[in-house]
């Protein structure tokens, strides 16, 4: 399976529009922050788990979803959420806590909930995988057609709700394919020092499902093992498991001094950057233009753009506006 | 505060992350047994910085870096510590207790009592509680009240360097489990904003802090105010305001949950008549009903007025700034309750 050219073009605007919006994340985030770092102060406040470098994962993935098939993300979601198509604006807007974002400011960046495109995610390690594997059974139980796709980290296939989601995903055979996105960092522990097992894609064995392991965070093969786990699912074969070695070009969350990564990882990373891999192929297969990128990059970033000004307009929510919708 | 007042020329400040890291150490120097596991708590010395230094003076093996796996190694905690070891066992932030909960109450909280006493338990779990800097719903919680609520554990709540010391101390000696909440807003961590009445003298040898040991903070007459840890300042900052009014305010840091002082507030509370609670936890079914039953219970006719909570109301903590700010105690929302307090007719007993 490759991607047509209309997918490769769509998978590139997604990954730029990703990695623009944390660009513009960052910069906005560290408004009001210096020369005191305090999480608390600036436009956007709080934690900040920055997604650049993933993008291939979100992209390879999500260009085989429609807005009807779920998603569940993690702590980092931007990436996964451009991609799976959640509205930008409302987004932008809910990051910064504002009354126009996608719930009024109640959730936050660890909290993107847009239902009109089945995308959700969380802030607890691992709490994705249920949801998804529930939302697959209710596909089924319904039948309804529908894919769900639950994107976890590799620190967090540790956790025991990884374990006894998929073991329930697939004793039922459920529409379900996890996505692990391994940056090699739980926070400041390496994957070494927290499985004994190099591959993740393995552990599928001991669930009765297919694992698959992609290496070089290469959009291609995402969009390739990815497009066969969820096509076998959408024809009721069950479920898969893929594991992604993918790089995480930022801190932990922003602040993170780094100090435990060891000397040169980081360069190395960048040089293996996707996106200017992405634009490079491209230029070969599809005939971009150093032109053309300019102008599509430059309209990419305006979208962005226009998210940001959005969100940066809106109003703050009142403070007794947090009373509301505790309840349906 | 009690510890500033007896701080000596030589003053040692310290935050209480690193009077907490301290504690450890000292401990860990005289008692083998003792180790510490947790997430990011090795290289990185605890999200926090409440496990600093530590591996580098101790090893990665008794400085344990643990997978993200809470119900493995809270379990293990229970069973390194029933196979005479003595564990602090951090969880990063308190809103993560979901997913290891069984291992906690079912398990470290109730095995002493299971076996009869033959059985001991010695944890420290510590974690991070509390908001303020928009950390959303899911790592801004104090959930006081849930644990308080369960027997077989002791609660310790530190509000500055001192406490923090003396009472991990005494955490890590006790053969119960004990929950040691540390508040985020106190650790002294720059970057999460911090209150500096928690950073104070600290001094180097160490010490113990008995349990069950409320500390009057500030004197007063005319209302008690009793909280702990990011309370006990809003309460002092409240204090302060009260008194330029001609109000006297005594504020009570309660220090420990678990076992709970009910003596110290009683009698303070007997002696001004009216009582304020603040809790940063949610409201109903929690620390501020559970003091205010302590006075009800056993002697109502002490109070002029009717008690008032200054607590989070019952709403899952929101993101955005200013709802945050909204929900969360703070002085000014207990100057006004001491105003309600007074429009409320004075009671009398019959
Ligand atoms: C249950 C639970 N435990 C711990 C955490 C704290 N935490 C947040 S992110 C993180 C590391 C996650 O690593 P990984 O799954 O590899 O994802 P990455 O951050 O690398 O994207 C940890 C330990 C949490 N949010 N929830």
């Amino acid at each position: 399976m490759t991607p047509t050219r209309d997918q490769k073009f769509w998978m590139y605007e997604k990954m730029v529009i990703s990695r623009y919006l944390e660009e513009s994340i960052e910069k906005i985030y560290l408004e009001g922050k210096k020369p005191i770092f305090n999480m608390a102060n600036g436009p956007i406040p709080g934690e900040m788990h920055l997604s650049n470098g993933q993008e291939p994962c979100a992209v390879g993935v999500c260009a085989h979803l429609k807005p009807s098939d779920v998603v569940t993300s993690t702590h980092r979601p931007h990436h996964v959420a451009v991609a799976k198509g959640v509205d930008l604006k409302k987004m932008v807007a809910e990051i910064f806590g504002k009354r126009t974002g996608l719930s009024g400011g109640r959730g936050g960046h660890m909290h993107i909930f847009d239902p009109s495109v089945n995308f959700a995610c969380s802030g607890i390690i691992g709490q994705g995988m249920g949801p998804a594997v529930g939302a697959a059974l209710s596909r089924k139980m319904q039948g309804k057609d529908g894919v769900a796709v639950a994107y976890i980290g590799e620190g967090a296939v540790n956790q025991g709700a990884f374990h006894e989601a998929l073991n329930l995903a697939a004793v039922w055979k459920l529409p379900f394919i996890t996505i692990i996105e391994d940056n090699a960092w739980g926070i400041s522990v390496a994957k070494a020092q927290s499985t004994a097992v190099p591959d993740n894609s393995v552990r599928a064995q001991a669930y009765g499902m297919p694992g698959y392991q992609v290496r070089n965070n290469d959009t291609y093969e995402i969009f390739r093992v990815a497009g066969e786990a969820i096509e076998r699912a959408r024809n009721g074969g069950g479920p898969s498991l893929i594991e992604i070695e993918t790089s995480r070009l930022a801190g932990h969350f922003m602040g993170d001094a780094e100090g435990y990564r060891p000397k040169g990882e980081l360069q190395a990373l960048r040089a293996r950057d996707p996106i200017p891999a992405m634009r490079a192929r491209l230029m070969a297969e599809e005939g971009l233009s150093e032109a053309d990128d300019a102008m599509l990059v430059a309209s990419y970033r305006a979208i962005v753009d226009e998210a940001v000004a959005f969100a940066r307009n809106s109003e703050d929510p009142a403070g007794e506006e947090a009373l509301q919708h505790v309840f349906a | 505060m009690t510890a500033q007042a007896a701080a000596p020329a030589n003053e040692r400040r310290l935050t209480i992350a690193r009077a907490m890291a301290e504690s450890i150490a000292q401990e860990m120097r005289t008692d083998p047994s003792v180790f510490v596991m947790g997430e990011d708590i090795g290289q990185l010395g605890g999200v926090f910085g409440n496990t600093r230094g530590l591996i580098e003076e101790f090893g990665s093996e008794r400085i344990r870096d643990t997978p993200i796996s809470e119900t493995a190694f809270m379990g293990a905690a229970v069973g390194a510590a029933s196979d005479g070891m003595r564990l602090v066992v951090e969880l990063m932030f308190v809103d993560f207790f979901g997913v290891c909960f069984d291992a906690i109450y079912n398990s470290m909280a109730k095995n002493v009592y299971f076996s009869g006493g033959n059985v001991k338990v010695p944890v420290v779990l510590m974690t991070s509680t509390g908001g303020g800097y928009s950390d959303g719903g899911q790592h801004s919680q104090c959930l006081y009240g849930t644990f308080a609520h369960l027997p077989g554990m002791k609660v310790v709540v530190p509000s500055n360097a001192y406490d923090a010391k003396g009472l991990m101390t005494s955490s890590i000696r006790d053969d119960s489990p004990v929950i040691y909440m540390f508040h985020k807003g106190l650790q002294g961590m720059g970057w999460l904003g911090t209150e500096p009445g928690a950073t104070v003298h600290v001094p180097e040898e160490a010490y113990a802090i008995p349990f069950g040991k409320a500390a009057v903070v500030r004197k007063g007459t005319d209302v008690t105010i009793v909280s702990v840890g990011m309370g006990v300042h809003q309460g002092l900052k409240a204090a302060e305001k009260l008194a330029a009014e001609g109000v006297q305010a005594e504020v009570i840091d309660l220090r420990t949950l678990v076992p709970l002082d009910r003596d110290t507030v009683f009698d303070s509370v007997a002696k001004t008549g009216r009582l304020i609670v603040i809790d940063e936890d949610y409201k109903s079914y929690g620390l501020s009903g559970e003091i205010i039953a302590t006075i009800a219970e056993r002697d109502i006719s002490v109070l002029k007025a009717s008690p008032q909570r200054v607590a989070y109301p019952d709403i899952p903590i929101p993101f955005a700034r200013s709802m945050e700010q909204y929900a969360l105690p703070n002085a000014d929302k207990i100057v006004s309750a001491f105003r309600n307090m007074k429009r409320t007719r004075t009671w009398r007993w019959l």
